[in-house]
């Protein structure tokens, strides 16, 4: 069997849906962000896939963006959680919804 | 034969590691399994012949992003085991579960309808050259996403200040020292 194309597309995929997933049902702020982590993963798997495919650096290019906003969503993220979870220890993300004003 | 077995390997590492960010009860699980996952993808990126990639992966996600993790959930001291169940709000669990069936059913649908994914386009910001993919890299990224690039830069000095300010103590409105000026 040769690895085509369409399976890294499926294995991005699904990774995709599995931090989607448990961005959904878990309420640990901290537990959601790695979730993105996975969603922002499997979305550069298919990028890298793609631009092995079309003979193409500009896929590569992306991930390498991607990498540095995800950094960036982190340190913010976190940021967010530890002023959270110092006033209040053992919040959840629906306490974050004060964060409306 | 051996790309295959690669594959194989490396996939089932990285959703072993998926659903073991997702279902782990104590974070610190979670985070390593995260590990798991983002090694897993690195050497997918090895495998097309993204080296660069797959080096920056490694250092920039497992050497830097999960350490953050790690680092501020022994500062919170939120390492203790979480009940799954008790975490559901009624609607929230069938939303779950919808994407998550819907999302696959997607998927699945495209793999049988498309089959082969490759539309045959041509490239648009130049060629792969086989190992010289840092030059390559280099390239495109100096040039064609050069405005890109110093967005970047701008991006992470917002995101470092952003985050000292948020984390930052309130302060403390000591009446001896207000009143003499901070001296």
């Amino acid at each position: 069997m040769e690895i085509t194309t369409g399976w890294y597309l499926v294995l991005g995929a699904l990774l995709f849906i599995i931090g989607g997933t448990g961005l959904l049902i878990r309420r640990n702020p901290l537990v959601m962000l790695m979730c993105v982590e996975l969603m922002l993963n499997g979305v550069n798997l298919s990028f890298v896939a793609f631009s092995r495919t079309l003979d193409d650096i500009g896929g590569q290019t992306v991930v390498f963006f991607v990498l540095v906003v995800a950094a960036a969503e982190v340190v913010v993220g976190l940021g967010l959680v530890v002023a959270i979870l110092r006033r209040q220890p053992g919040a959840t993300a629906d306490d974050l919804s004060l964060l409306k004003g | 034969m051996v790309d295959t077995l690669v594959f194989v390997v490396a996939a089932l590492i990285c959703l072993i590691g998926a659903l073991g960010v997702v279902l782990a009860r104590n974070p610190v699980h979670s985070a390593l399994m995260l590990v798991m996952t983002l090694f897993g993808i690195a050497v997918q990126f090895v495998a097309q012949e993204a080296h660069f990639l797959a080096a920056v992966q490694v250092i920039v996600y497992a050497g830097a992003i999960v350490v953050l993790f790690l680092f501020v959930i022994m500062l919170l001291g939120v390492d203790r085991a979480q009940n799954l169940e008790m975490s559901f709000l009624p609607i929230q669990k069938w939303a779950a579960l919808l994407f998550a069936a819907g999302s696959l059913a997607i998927v699945v649908a495209l793999i049988v309808v498309v089959g082969e994914p490759v539309t045959g386009a041509e490239a648009m910001s130049g060629a792969l050259g086989g190992t010289d993919d840092v030059r390559l890299l280099a390239r495109s990224l100096f040039s064609d996403y050069v405005y890109a690039f110093e967005l970047t830069s701008l991006l992470l000095v917002i995101a470092v200040i952003g985050a000292v300010v948020l984390v930052r103590k309130p302060k403390v409105t000591d009446p001896v020292t207000a009143e003499d000026g901070g001296r």
